[in-house]
C-alpha cells in the first residue's frame, strides 16, 4: 500500500529524512552524486508520497502511474525515497553501488523492482516516457507518466527529439519535471552550454510550461494538479532547485555535482539536517496543515508514517 | 533442403525489406500489440503498408532515430511489440546507445529493421551503405541478430523475431534479390542452414551473399571442386556446432558478407572455430574501407564480393599449401 502524506509538516520531515539517507548512502558508497539528489528531496517526496498512484509491494500493478527517471545519476534520492515509500527495507540502502546490490550506481529495472527504466545515459528518459504515454493512450488507460529530467541533459540533441515528439502526439498523460539547478559536471549550465530561456523554448515547442520553486510543496502540488488538468499537450514543470539543498557547504556548488562527502563532511551534513529536522518538528501542526492543505494528523514519520489510501485516481 | 535452383533464370526478384514489411502487417493483424515506427523513411523501409493499414498503431518519428528507439522502449515496457524501421546506417547507426541501454539492458521487446544495408544500396554511396551494423549489434548482450538471405527468409526471420521476447535486429537490403528459398525451407534461429554439402571447402555466408555463394559453388562444381554452402542467418549466436562439423569435413572455411570483414560474420566464425576446431579461414567482405557510388553489380565486382571472386578465393585456398 502506498504511504500518503497530506500535510506540509509531514512532507517536510520526509524530505529531511531523505536528505539524511542520501548523505549516509553516499559516504558509505564512497562515490556518487551529492548535489542533485539533495536538491530533489521535495520533488521526489511530492511525487511518491502525494501525487503518484502505485503499490510498492505490487510493482507490476497494471494501473500504476509510471515514474521514468531520465538522469539516472540522481539515483540516491530515488533509492532513499523508494525505501521510505516501502519498496524495499531501509537497511538495503547502504548497499548503494556495491557488488550484488539492487541499488546499482545508476538505477536498473533488471536489479530493482519498481524501477520502470534503466537509466544513466542522458537524454533517453523522455523518449521512453513518450512511448509509455503512447501505450497508455492506445490502451485507453488513465494512468499517467512522470518523467524526471535534469537541466544539463538538455544539451543532448535526443532530448529535443522527444520534446518535438511529445508535442506532436499531444501527450497530455505525460508530465516532465525538470531539476533546474543550473549545474552540471563541468560547471554552471549557462557557462557549459547556455539553455535559457528554457521555459520559452518548451512553450515554443508546444508544451504547457509551469515554473515553480522546487522546494515548495504547495507550488509543486498546484503544478502537478495543473498538469493533470491540461489537455491536448504535455506539461513541463520546471522545478527551480538549489543543488546541495539542506547542506550549507554544498549548496549551489557544481563541484558537488558528482562527488560524495567525506566522513567528516557527512557528519557535518547530518548534523545540519538534524537541526533542520528539529526546527520542522518544533513548528505547530496547525501551521503545517495550513500550507499543506490536508486534514491528516501530523504523525511523526520515523514512528511509522501514516498509511493513506493509494486509491487516489489521477 | 527445400531450395529453388539458384541458377534458374526466372527466380522471383524481391528485396528483403519487402519480406519484412509485408510480414509486419500480417503479424499486426493477429496481434493488437504490434505497433510500427519509422523515421521519415516509411516507404523506403516498407513500413508504409503497415502505416496504411494500421494508422492508429503507426508512429511517424521524423528524422529522429534516437527518439524512435527510446519511444519504442517505452511502448515495449508498457506491453507493446514495436517494430522500428529505418536505414541501417541510422538505426542502429545513430541510436546505438538507446538500443544498448533501453532495449538490451532494459530487455525491451522491440524489433529493429535495418534496411538498405550492405554495398548493394549502390548509388547512394558510402554514407548510406551500412557495413558495420552486424558488428555493433552482435556485440550487445540480449540482442538477436538475423541477416536473412532472401525475402522469404526475411519473412521467416520477422515471424521468429515476434516470437522472441526481447530485442531483435533484422538486417535487410534495398536491392531486389533472387528469392531461392521456399515456404518449406527450414529457418531455425541459431541453427545454420546447410544449403549445399561439400567436401573441399565450405563457404559460410549471410544475406544477399548466400545466393552469390551458391552461384560460386555451382561454378566451382564445373571445375571439379565440391564446395559446401552454409547460410549463417543468425549472427548473434553463430552456430558453432555446424561450423565445427563443416570445418572437420572440409578443413577450410570462406566467409562472405556485405559488411566489414572485422566484427561481422567473418569475425564471428573465426571466434567460434578458434575455440572449437581451428582451420584456415578466408574472409570475403569489405576490407576496412568505405564503399562508393555505383550499381550493386559493379560494387560487388569491384570489392570482390561476387560469385566469380568467391569461387576464385575458394580455388586459391584449396591450391595453397597447408
Amino acid at each position: 500500500m502506498k504511504i500518503t502524506l497530506e500535510n506540509e509538516r509531514d512532507l517536510k520531515l520526509m524530505a529531511n529524512s531523505i536528505r539524511s539517507d542520501i548523505m549516509e548512502m553516499l559516504v558509505e558508497a564512497k562515490s556518487g552524486h551529492s548535489a542533485g539528489p539533495l536538491g530533489l528531496a521535495e520533488v521526489y517526496t511530492e511525487l511518491f508520497f502525494r501525487e503518484m498512484n502505485y503499490d510498492p509491494k505490487n510493482t507490476h500493478l497494471e494501473g500504476r502511474d509510471r515514474f521514468v527517471l531520465s538522469n539516472g545519476h540522481v539515483a540516491p534520492v530515488l533509492y532513499a525515497t523508494m525505501s521510505r515509500a516501502g519498496f524495499f527495507p531501509k537497511s538495503e540502502i547502504m548497499g548503494l553501488r556495491k557488488l550484488g546490490s539492487k541499488l546499482q550506481g545508476h538505477p536498473s529495472k533488471k536489479w530493482l523492482p519498481g524501477i520502470e527504466n534503466s537509466s544513466g545515459p542522458l537524454g533517453q528518459g523522455l523518449s521512453i516516457a513518450c512511448g509509455m504515454a503512447l501505450a497508455g493512450r492506445l490502451d485507453k488507460k488513465t494512468w499517467r507518466v512522470y518523467c524526471a529530467m535534469s537541466d544539463g541533459e538538455h544539451d543532448e540533441g535526443a532530448t529535443w527529439e522527444s520534446i518535438l515528439f511529445a508535442a506532436k502526439y499531444k501527450l497530455d498523460n505525460l508530465v516532465a519535471i525538470m531539476d533546474r539547478n543550473f549545474i552540471q559536471i563541468d560547471g554552471k549550465t549557462e557557462d557549459i552550454m547556455p539553455l535559457e530561456p528554457l521555459g520559452k523554448k518548451y512553450e515554443a515547442f508546444g508544451w504547457h510550461v509551469i515554473s515553480v520553486d522546487g522546494h515548495d510543496f504547495g507550488a509543486l502540488r498546484r503544478a502537478l494538479s495543473d498538469a493533470r488538468g491540461t489537455k491536448g499537450k504535455p506539461t513541463m514543470i520546471i522545478a527551480n532547485t538549489v543543488p546541495g539543498k539542506g547542506v550549507s557547504f554544498m549548496e549551489h556548488l557544481y563541484e558537488w555535482h558528482g562527488k560524495p562527502p567525506s566522513k567528516e563532511q557527512a557528519q557535518a551534513a547530518l548534523l545540519e539536517l538534524a537541526n533542520e529536522r528539529a526546527k520542522i518538528e518544533a513548528r505547530t501542526d496547525a501551521k503545517g496543515n495550513a500550507s499543506g492543505g490536508g486534514k491528516e494528523a501530523a504523525a511523526h514519520l520515523d514512528a511509522g508514517a501514516r498509511k493513506g489510501a493509494a486509491a487516489k485516481k489521477s | 533442403m527445400h531450395l529453388l535452383d539458384p541458377l534458374a533464370p526466372d527466380l522471383p526478384q524481391v528485396p528483403t525489406r519487402d519480406g519484412f514489411g509485408k510480414t509486419v502487417v500480417e503479424l499486426a493483424e493477429k496481434d493488437l500489440n504490434v505497433v510500427g515506427l519509422t523515421a521519415d523513411v516509411a516507404e523506403s523501409v516498407r513500413m508504409h503498408w503497415f502505416a496504411e493499414k494500421f494508422p492508429d498503431r503507426f508512429f511517424q518519428c521524423g528524422v529522429a532515430e534516437q527518439n524512435m528507439a527510446g519511444v519504442a522502449a517505452g511502448l515495449a515496457y508498457a506491453g507493446k511489440m514495436p517494430f522500428i524501421a529505418a536505414y541501417g546506417v541510422f538505426s542502429p547507426g545513430r541510436n546505438w546507445d538507446q538500443i544498448r541501454v533501453a532495449l538490451c539492458y532494459g530487455d525491451a521487446n522491440v524489433k529493429i529493421e535495418g534496411s538498405h544495408t550492405g554495398l548493394t544500396v549502390g548509388p547512394d554511396g558510402a554514407t548510406h551503405q551500412a557495413l558495420e551494423d552486424i558488428a555493433i549489434m552482435r556485440v550487445l548482450p540480449h540482442m538477436t541478430v538475423f541477416a536473412p538471405c532472401d525475402a522469404m527468409e526475411a519473412r521467416k526471420a520477422t515471424i521468429a523475431a515476434a516470437k522472441i521476447n526481447g530485442p531483435v535486429y533484422i538486417r535487410c537490403s534495398r536491392d531486389k534479390a533472387p528469392q531461392f528459398t521456399t515456404e518449406k525451407t527450414p529457418f531455425e534461429p541459431g541453427k545454420a542452414a546447410m544449403l549445399k554439402d561439400g567436401k573441399d571447402c565450405a563457404v559460410v555466408a549471410c544475406g544477399a551473399m548466400v545466393h552469390e555463394s551458391l552461384l560460386a559453388a555451382a561454378e566451382l562444381e564445373k571445375n571439379g571442386v565440391d564446395a559446401a554452402v552454409v547460410n549463417m542467418h543468425t549472427l548473434s549466436d553463430v552456430d558453432g556446432k555446424t561450423l565445427e562439423e563443416i570445418a572437420r569435413k572440409t578443413g577450410r572455411i570462406i566467409t562472405v558478407e556485405e559488411h566489414q570483414i572485422v566484427g561481422g560474420l567473418g569475425s564471428a566464425v573465426c571466434e567460434a572455430l578458434s575455440e572449437k576446431y581451428p582451420v584456415p579461414v578466408k574472409r570475403i567482405g569489405m576490407k576496412m574501407e568505405f564503399g562508393e557510388s555505383g550499381t550493386a553489380k559493379e560494387l560487388l565486382e569491384k570489392y570482390g564480393m561476387n560469385a566469380k571472386n568467391i569461387a576464385k578465393v575458394c580455388r586459391e585456398m584449396i591450391s595453397a599449401k597447408r
